[in-house]
This record gives C-alpha cells, structure tokens and sequence, in this order.
C-alpha cells in the first residue's frame, strides 16, 4: 500500500515533468536549441495564476487561461527578440542567450513578486472518497496525470494530423528544403514557442498545486530535470518525453522513499548518465548515422 | 618563411597574454601594498584569480576541445573539497602555511582530474548536446554526494563517512579529543583557515596559462583542434579520437580543482551548493563572451565579467536585470548577421571618410 503511494505520487510528478519535456522536446526538435528559460517560463505562468487567484479573485478556470494566455505571449516574445536574430549563429550563441533571458525572468519576478515565496493554494483540489484518499490518491495527482495525458494525445494528434504539425515536422527535418516548398519557417518556430509556453503555464500551475510554494526560482529545477527527461526519452521525440517525464518521476519518487532523500537527485541524474551509455540517443530517440 | 611568420605570430599572442597578466598583477599587487585598494575589492582578487584559471580550463575543453560542458564546477567542487581536507587535515605535519596550500591545490588538481577520467572514459563516446546534459548531470551529482560526506580528523588520522540515510552527524565519525570536523554535510567545509593570497592566485593563473598554451601550441593541441574541426577525417589520418579528448578533458578537470582548492581555501567555510549549474554556466558564459579557443580572451572575460555584477551592486536589485539584458544584448551584437554587416559597412565607411584615429573609433 505504501509503495502503491510513492508510485502514485512518483506518476503525478512525472507528468508534470512530462508537460514541461513536451515544451522542450518540440522546440529542441524544430529550432534545434536548448531552451533554458524553458523553466522560467513555467516559474510565470505559476505566478500569473497566482496573482490572477489571490489579487483579482478570479476562478481558478479564468486563472489558468490568463496563465496559459500570458505564458504564450511571453514565449512568442521571448522568440522574437532574443532567439530570432540569432537564427543562423553557432548553437553555443544561442544557448547563452538563452541562459541571459533566464536570468532576466529570474530576476524581473524578483522585482516584481520579490523574493519571498508565495503560498500557492490548490486550484485543482476537490474532494475524494475516503476509500481513495488512504489509497495515496489526492485529486491533484488526479487531475495531472490525466492533464497529461490529454495534452499528450492532443499534441501527437496536432503534429501528426494538421496542417502546421506537417510543417512543423518538415521544419524539423529540413528548414531549407521547407522554405522552399512555401512554408513560412519563422512563424512555424513561433508556434512552436506559443505551444511549449502554453503547456509550461499548465505546467506551472500543475505543479504550484502539488508543492504550494512559488517564488523566482521555483522553475529552475524542474526544468533541469524536464529537460533530462526529454533526453532521457530521445530529445526531439514526444513520444519519448512522455515516456521520459513518468520514468523520471517514479525513479525519483522510489529513490526518495526507499534509498535516501538527500540523494534522490543524484540518482535520477545517475540513470540518465547509464541510460544514455546504452543507448545514446535516450530511449525513443532516432538514430542518425553521420554521412561522411 | 610564411610558415615562420604565422608561428611567431601565435607566441607572440602567448607571450603577449603572459606579460598582460603579469603588469596587471603586478600594479594591482603594488596598490594593494599600499593600501590603496578597499576590502570589497581585495575580497575579489582571488576569486577573479580562480575564475580566470575555471574560465581558460573550460575553454581547452568548449573552446578548444569543442565539446560543450555543463558541469566544470562539478571539478571545481572536487578541487575545492579535497583541497580543503589535506590542507586542513595535515595542519600539524606541514606548519608552513604556503607549503600547505600548494598540497591542498595539488591534492585538489590530482582528485579532481581522477573525477575527471571516471567521467570522461564513459562521456565522451556521446555527441554534442548529449556531453552536455551528461556533464550537467555529473555536476549535480557531485553537490548531492558531497552534501551527504563526513569528514572530520583527529590523532589517529582522517574518518570519512558517507551519510546516505541523512541521518547521522559528525558525532558518528568517533573521533578522540582532539578530533576537528573538516565536512559536516550540508553545511559544507567550516573553520577553513584562510591560506589563500593573491600572489598564489597569480602563480595559479600563469601555471595554468603555461599549460593550457603549450597544449594548444603543440602536436597535442593541433590533435585536439583537428577532432574539433571534423572528427571523421582526423580519425582517418589515424589520429586517436578518445585519446586526445580525454587529454583536453583531464586537463581541464585537473585545473578546474586546482582553482577549487585555491577558492575553497579563501574562505573560511564551503557549502556544496556553492558549485551548483549556476556557476557551471557563469564559467561558460566568461568563455563564450571572451571567444571561444581564445585564450586571452577567457582572461578578459572572466575578469570583466566577474567584476561587473559586484561593481553594478549600486543599482542592487536591478543589477542582475541589467546583466541578462548586456548578457542578451552583446549574443546578439556579436553574432546577429545583419548587425555584423552594418557594423562592417559602417567601419569600411569611416575608414574611407576619415583618418585612422576616425577608423579606430568607428570599429569599436
């Protein structure tokens, strides 16, 4: 029974993990970049919702839409200003850029929403059967998992059926060679960046529900661990970020409950190193083999 | 004879490097004598020391090597931890104080470039972005183990427990009377006696600039930059791929913890938090700005920008917000296509206007 509760606790964090890899892997997979302020993003929409519960005393629904609403926003900017003009420079250009505009929503929410953390009540809390709740279960770990799983299908579907995941998919296979068959290249990397920004604000108040405490450096380390986890499962690959995200979770949620709390980060990051040893491309990944 | 040119050209840039940093040692050194300077900035010379040395390290490897790292203060960490317990722990066999942080920076750089090949014999079969989320990786699993270590010593030698559970305490190392705590977890290092100077930091960063600019001016280096340029056709003029990676990256490593050593002995305590990705990046971002494979670059880059955050402290909160923003900025300035063409153009139209003097401005 015990152990039924860390798998529980161990699948609802690896489905935040998930949402967040999702945002990674996509835009890994199209721009070709690491998005380190990936996690910031995330740290927003949290507070977007916040702000949105606590001062204007919306519903938590409105809530979570201006999250999703101003974390898309932000991500297209965030493209547009820092990361666009350096779409022809060498990756570690763009990877430290990224890094500066980390820092930068670091510190803008310092200023804004200081340092202090915020106490982020539940949005998603509604109450259970006994017979449930002494299972482990709360309605957040409830509502992540099948969040996640909605947002899974639903983005496979979009890139898989639609006529902009068609041009995503062909982005990501060869800009050039879209470009030419009429695909608008840089508006496809935009919605790309709306898409993970959209799903980091879910993200973001997913995980603000379960560990209520907000404050600027709230998305860093899960955006450490997402990003391991879109590597772990084949970076480019959604699929694989699922996969990777829920992996995550329980081998985190495990090593906490059974080997040790203090080095529960260790362990995750130690699997990843002898995953990718196996198999380097992580585990749903592709391999490309180098064409002299 | 063209040949001979090009060479003298690159000692001369080496040369250039060492004096550079030699005059700017010795004037900062004099006005440090004369009590001229104010404690915020003496507090900074031997952590613009170390940062130098993490900052030219890091770029034998990104630079150089062409791998990008995202752990380098995972060695620093080794380095700085280790340093700190053979210099503390042999405190009474070694009296003198200059002799004992040469051990502790020695013992640092040998821990540190033993990580180093536990590390890199595996990492360095995977690519790209792959090295670097696995150097990433790497760097936060040694904060984790070092927040789990004990050590203390006494009499009979040095007790070391590993503290998986979270559970014990530095009383659980069963040291005699005279037993001293030199890591007690998660509060890191405590009672560190200060050893470092800034004479020490200077003699680091030339140790350190001699080593890494004769590798890259060797048969070594030219190895190293050929598997950079392009791996597949260095491996069919026969040169050992995994060889001279694990060169640059040892190397590197081994620097890394002697800057460690040298930082951790500064300070009279070291949490291993201290070392976390944050710094990794910080160190990146000192080499990337100062150029890649550029050596007195990295010099630059790591002093310009170790000092411009401490000397922003004026503007206090927002001083973070303006070093992303210059951060932003100088990536787009200095790598952006169009911008690069219009700064071209408007030098070439200077240079034709004006006079030198008018050029030189306008290039700037």
């Amino acid at each position: 029974m015990v152990f039924f509760s860390y798998l529980i606790s161990g699948i609802s964090l690896g489905s935040v993990y998930a949402i967040i890899a999702l945002g990674y892997t996509m835009v890994y997979g199209i721009a070709k970049m690491l998005n380190f302020a990936h996690g910031d993003v995330i740290m927003v929409g949290g507070y977007v919702a916040f702000c949105a519960i606590s001062y204007l005393s919306l519903p938590p629904a409105v809530a979570v839409v201006l999250a999703v609403a101003a974390c898309t926003v932000l991500g297209v900017l965030i493209e547009g200003l820092a990361y666009r003009p350096l779409r022809q420079a060498g990756s570690l250009a763009v990877l430290i850029t990224a890094i500066g505009v980390s820092y930068f929503l670091q510190n803008a929410a310092q200023l804004i929403w200081h340092a202090t953390p915020k106490n982020f009540t539940s949005i998603v809390h509604f109450d259970l059967p006994a017979g449930l709740t002494a299972m482990g279960l709360s309605s957040e770990a409830i509502v992540t998992v099948a969040s996640c799983v909605v947002i899974m299908i639903a983005l496979t579907t979009f890139v898989s059926k639609s006529k902009m995941g068609k041009a995503m998919r062909a982005c990501s296979e060869d800009k050039a060679a879209a470009q030419i068959m009429g695909i608008n290249v840089n508006a496809t990397i935009s919605m790309t960046f709306a898409i993970g920004s959209a799903l980091a604000a879910i993200a973001g108040v997913l995980l603000c529900s379960s560990y209520p405490t907000l404050q600027p450096t709230t998305g860093s380390m899960p955006g450490i661990k997402a990003f391991t986890a879109a590597v772990f499962g084949g970076i480019g690959s959604i699929p694989g970020a699922f996969l990777g995200g829920l992996l995550l979770g329980i081998i985190e949620s495990m090593a906490k409950a059974y080997i040790s709390t203090n080095l529960a980060n260790a362990i995750v990051f130690a699997v990843l190193i002898v995953v990718l040893l196996v198999k380097p491309t992580g585990l749903l990944g592709k391999y490309v083999p180098e064409k002299v | 004879m063209k040949r001979l040119k090009d060479v003298k050209g690159t000692t001369k840039v080496d040369f250039a490097t060492y004096l550079g940093v030699t005059i700017a040692f010795l004037i900062v050194y004099a006005l440090q004598l004369d009590g001229r300077l104010t404690n915020s900035v003496e507090s900074w010379l031997v952590p613009i020391c170390c940062f130098i040395v993490m900052a030219v390290s890091l770029n034998l490897v990104v630079g150089i090597s062409g791998e990008l790292s995202l752990g380098h203060a995972g060695f620093m960490s080794v380095g700085a931890f280790s340093g700190i317990t053979a210099a503390m722990s042999l405190s009474s066999a070694i009296p003198l104080a200059p002799v004992r942080l040469v051990v502790g920076i020695v013992v640092g750089a040998l821990c540190a470039a033993v990580a180093g090949v536990v590390v890199g014999v595996p990492v360095l079969r995977l690519r790209g972005d792959y090295l670097a989320i696995v150097t990433l990786a790497f760097g936060q699993i040694i904060k984790d183990l070092i927040n789990c270590l004990l050590v203390g010593y006494d009499s009979k030698g040095l007790h070391i427990i590993f503290n998986v559970s979270g559970l014990r305490s530095i009383s659980d190392l069963h040291m005699d009377d005279t037993g001293v705590a030199i890591i007690k977890g998660a509060q890191g290092a405590t009672g560190v006696t200060k050893l470092a100077s800034f004479p020490a930091g200077y003699i680091l960063v030339m140790v350190t600039l001699v080593v890494v600019l004769h590798i890259i001016r060797s048969r070594t280096g030219r190895a190293i930059m050929s598997i950079r340029d392009n791996r597949i056709a260095a491996e069919s003029v026969g040169i050992n791929v995994t060889k001279y990676k694990m060169i640059a990256f040892v190397t590197s490593a081994a620097l890394a913890g002697a800057a460690g050593a040298l930082y951790g002995l500064n300070y009279g305590g070291l949490v291993s938090s201290r070392f976390d990705f944050n710094t990794s990046i910080l160190v990146l971002v000192y080499v990337v700005l100062g150029g890649l494979g550029n050596i007195w670059g990295s010099v630059i880059g790591a002093t310009v920008l170790y000092i411009l955050p401490e000397a922003l402290r004026d503007f206090a909160d927002y001083r973070m917000l303006v070093y992303a923003i210059v951060l932003i900025l100088v990536m787009i300035a200095t790598n952006n296509p169009t911008i690069k063409t219009l700064f071209g153009k408007l030098t070439a139209l200077v240079k034709r206007r004006g006079s030198a003097a008018a050029a030189k401005g306008g290039a700037q």
